[in-house]
């Protein structure tokens, strides 16, 4: 029972959170409220009340609580309800500089060279103006990578997302193979990276909901829209940290997207914007849409490729 | 048909006799080289067992050359050449047999144990290449059928079951014939033979289940054999990936595996032949019947092998521009052409030359063959990965290139000696030779067995 009001509170609240397009904290206040002693931490945060309300509390009267807390196995592999979550990636304004990639890979407990998220300086033919293209899963509507996976470790949510589930995966890497956007990376277990995601185990909540907080040695792993942090009311570890608000996150059911100042509404963006698809002739119908890179914030400067190169 | 039956009934004492001396030999004695082999090939496989150990215990996989980009090494393209070279059963004992070409008499058992051995170190290759081996067991709990993996996991294990089958079936006139005839052998070897022979008499009846029995597993087993083929294709033209987006790569593999059979079937032949003097058995003829069939099946793969990649090459699409380039003029240019050149074309024009049908000129090509074969597949899987659409930018050097590691080479080369092992220990307790199948075909008067010129 408990559980369930956990649950569905933090739903409505995600779904406020979304609309109020900022980068909100923790759960439902009506349950930290009956907290017995929160020791006031000092920071403050911003939340919505459920009449749309905007309050600043204190950090301690909102729930941190890992996301796999409250939900079953089965109900992780469910997805949330009532949501579908969708990016927009507005490559005017991406400048390489790679914050999301840092932002993502201290998230996730990994360390370089591995990228979830990868930024790639493409020019689609000599005349043509060069670009930075920000490229990561792109959990697609029509996902290679889960027809191909023998054991049902790589899946579809109800939500969009198409998650890993860490303990069962056997390693075949043919979702690797099978992924045209070369979006999933190998956990090679690199002895430095065991170390590391040991020691920060607890930093995270539950990337790509496992029991696991981290990616297992042997097993594949991806970018996987933060859905610990969504649940959260949080928006992903790039989304915040991208300083030229490039990445825009939302719903598609609710029609908007964030990049954690604007909240546009995601239909109007995409048409007004002539938002597209990357190479939408495999079929694979992505969840994230690029918008053209056409009045850039920025000169394209190639100086800052080149970064991720150390073994 | 009877009438058949009622020969063997009456002739297999006194034939079996005479070939027994010959095709029962190397049972009785291993000679100083046949153990060095025997301990050298034990000597791989244990440093490939080293090697796997290493590779599984020191921190996953930091020990091999695989990477993001290249997560699919040595390992793989090794289980699509062992899938191929399992082909070789279905080849000589299914096709031939079926269509009563009496020259696979002698060679149908050398295929079936090279066919079981292959297919079982292609699924163990595949287990090797797993991150997590641990896991196998989720293939049971929550396998999918729609994922070709599983496809591939039901198409290996029927495959080996039959063949396993269709070895064993036709072994137990022979394990008789050893048990009668084979002295100085150990007790537990006898009791074997004994064992395992399920208390044969050689009456109408038996033949006669065991005719039935083997024909229908042989028919069995040729469309299970091209398919696990192709399925093993099918793992890569699944993919979105374009240098194996090909409606092609069925036929295309299971040419290739034909070829491959052949040259592997020459070759085991010559040392078979060489090692225990079977000349009067592995005759002259079977190379220069090896010798046709290898050009006819170079014709088809070479066939195939310009619908896979000179056509797409016409076009030269924007998704296959990257790769065909790379294979016909770039980097990769001249390993790619080698392999056509001494994999298609020497084993499609020599062997048109009634000389070079003879047992060492066709065994040097079948080598040729078969090593042209492996970076075949190697060139299939490697520069296919190393080509994704999206650029592969800012990653580490190592993650660009693949070049196998030490213990990956190990391991392959491990399972090369566990397939030699299975070939040879077999051949060290059973009569490679069908003795009865021989004996029939004498029988029966199919004297160019024996008297080919
Ligand atoms: S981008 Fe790749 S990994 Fe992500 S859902 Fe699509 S196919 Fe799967
Ligand atoms: S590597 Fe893991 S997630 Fe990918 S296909 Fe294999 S079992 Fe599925």
């Amino acid at each position: 029972m408990e559980n369930e009001n956990n649950n569905s509170s933090r739903r409505n609240f995600l779904k406020l959170g979304a609309l109020g397009g900022i980068a909100l904290a923790g759960t439902a206040i009506a349950s930290a409220v009956t907290d017995e002693t929160p020791k006031a931490t000092g920071k403050k945060v911003k939340v919505l009340t459920a009449d749309g309300k905007l309050v600043e509390i204190d950090s301690s009267l909102v729930d941190h609580h890992a996301a796999n807390d409250d939900f079953s196995k089965a109900e992780l592999r469910q997805g949330v309800a009532g949501k579908k979550f969708i990016r927009v990636i507005d490559l005017g304004k991406c400048a390489n500089e790679r914050k999301c990639i840092t932002g993502c890979q201290k998230a996730h407990n990994v360390l370089a060279p591995i990228e979830y998220i990868k930024v790639k300086k493409m020019q689609n033919s000599p005349l043509e103006s060069p670009y930075w293209f920000p490229t990561m899963c792109y959990h697609c509507d029509n996902p290679p990578c889960t027809k191909v996976c023998p054991v049902d470790a790589t899946f579809k949510r109800s939500d969009g997302i198409v998650a890993m589930d860490y303990e069962r995966c056997i390693g075949c890497k043919f979702c690797m193979a099978a992924c045209p956007y070369s979006a999933r990376t190998f956990n090679f277990g690199r002895p430095e990276q065991v170390k590391y995601s040991e020691e920060h185990k607890n930093d995270t909540s539950d990337p790509n909901h496992c029991t696991t907080p981290y990616a297992q040695e042997g097993t594949v792993a991806k970018c996987d829209f933060c859905t610990d942090r969504s649940e959260q009311g949080l928006l992903p570890a790039c989304v915040i940290e991208c300083p030229n608000g490039a990445i825009y996150h939302g719903d598609e059911l609710e029609d908007v997207v964030t990049n954690g100042e604007d909240t546009v509404r995601l239909k109007k963006l995409l048409q007004d914007r002539a938002g597209y698809r990357q190479f939408e002739e495999l079929g694979t119908k992505p969840r994230v849409y690029y918008l053209p890179p056409v009045k850039r914030d920025f000169p394209f400067e190639d100086a800052t490729e080149v970064q991720n190169t150390k073994e | 048909m009877s009438a058949n039956i009622n020969k063997h009934e009456t002739f297999t004492q006194a034939e079996y006799m005479v070939m027994k001396n010959d095709l029962l030999r190397p049972i009785e004695k291993i000679g100083k080289a046949g153990k060095l082999w025997i301990a050298f090939l034990v000597a791989v496989f244990m440093a490939g067992v080293v090697a796997y150990i290493i590779q599984e215990t020191k921190s996953k996989y930091v020990t091999t050359s695989l990477r993001d980009y290249t997560m699919w090494g040595i390992y793989i393209s090794n289980f699509l050449f062992m899938v191929a070279i399992g082909l070789v059963g279905v080849l000589m004992s299914a096709i031939l047999k079926l269509t009563n070409f009496e020259w696979y008499r002698p060679l149908s058992r050398i295929a079936e144990v090279i066919a079981i051995g292959a297919i079982m170190f292609g699924g163990i290759s595949i287990v090797v290449a797993m991150g997590r081996p641990d896991r196998l067991i989720n293939l049971l709990l929550y396998g999918r059928i729609q994922s070709p993996i599983i496809w591939d996991v039901i198409g290996i294990t029927t495959d080996l079951t039959a063949c396993i089958i269709l070895l064993f079936i036709p072994l137990i006139p022979s394990l008789v014939t050893c048990k009668n005839h084979l002295e100085n052998l150990p007790k537990w070897q006898l009791k074997m033979y004994n064992m395992l022979s399920f208390g044969w008499q050689g009456t109408p009846e038996q033949w006669a289940i065991l005719k039935k029995t083997m024909k229908t597993l042989t028919a069995l087993v040729i469309p299970l054999g091209v398919i696990i083929c192709t399925i093993t294709a099918w793992l890569f033209a699944t993919t979105l990936r374009a240098e194996w987006d090909s409606t092609n790569f069925g036929a295309y593999f299971v040419s290739n595996a034909f070829l491959l059979s052949v040259a592997v079937m020459t070759l085991a032949t010559f040392i078979f032949r060489k090692a225990y003097k079977l000349e009067k058995y592995l005759t002259e003829m079977h190379f220069d019947k090896l010798g046709q069939a290898m050009v006819l099946m170079a014709l088809i793969h070479g066939y195939f092998n310009v619908n896979e990649y000179l056509i797409p090459a016409y076009k030269m699409s924007g998704l296959h521009e990257n790769t065909l380039l790379n294979l016909f003029v770039g980097k990769e240019a001249g390993f790619y052409w080698s392999v056509v050149f001494f994999g298609i074309i020497i084993p499609f024009l020599l062997p048109l030359f009634p000389k070079m049908r003879k047992p060492i000129p066709l065994t040097i090509i079948s080598l040729a063959v078969l090593i042209a074969g492996w970076f075949r597949l190697y060139l299939i899987v490697i520069p296919g990965l190393l080509h994704p659409y999206l650029p592969i930018q800012d990653v580490p050097k190592s993650w660009t290139h693949y070049f196998p590691s030490a213990v990956e080479m190990t391991v392959v080369a491990a399972t090369f000696a566990g397939l030699l092992l299975v070939v040879t220990l077999f051949s060290r307790f059973f009569p490679i030779i069908s003795v009865w199948e021989v004996a029939e075909g004498e029988l029966e008067g199919k004297e160019e067995i024996f008297n080919y010129k």
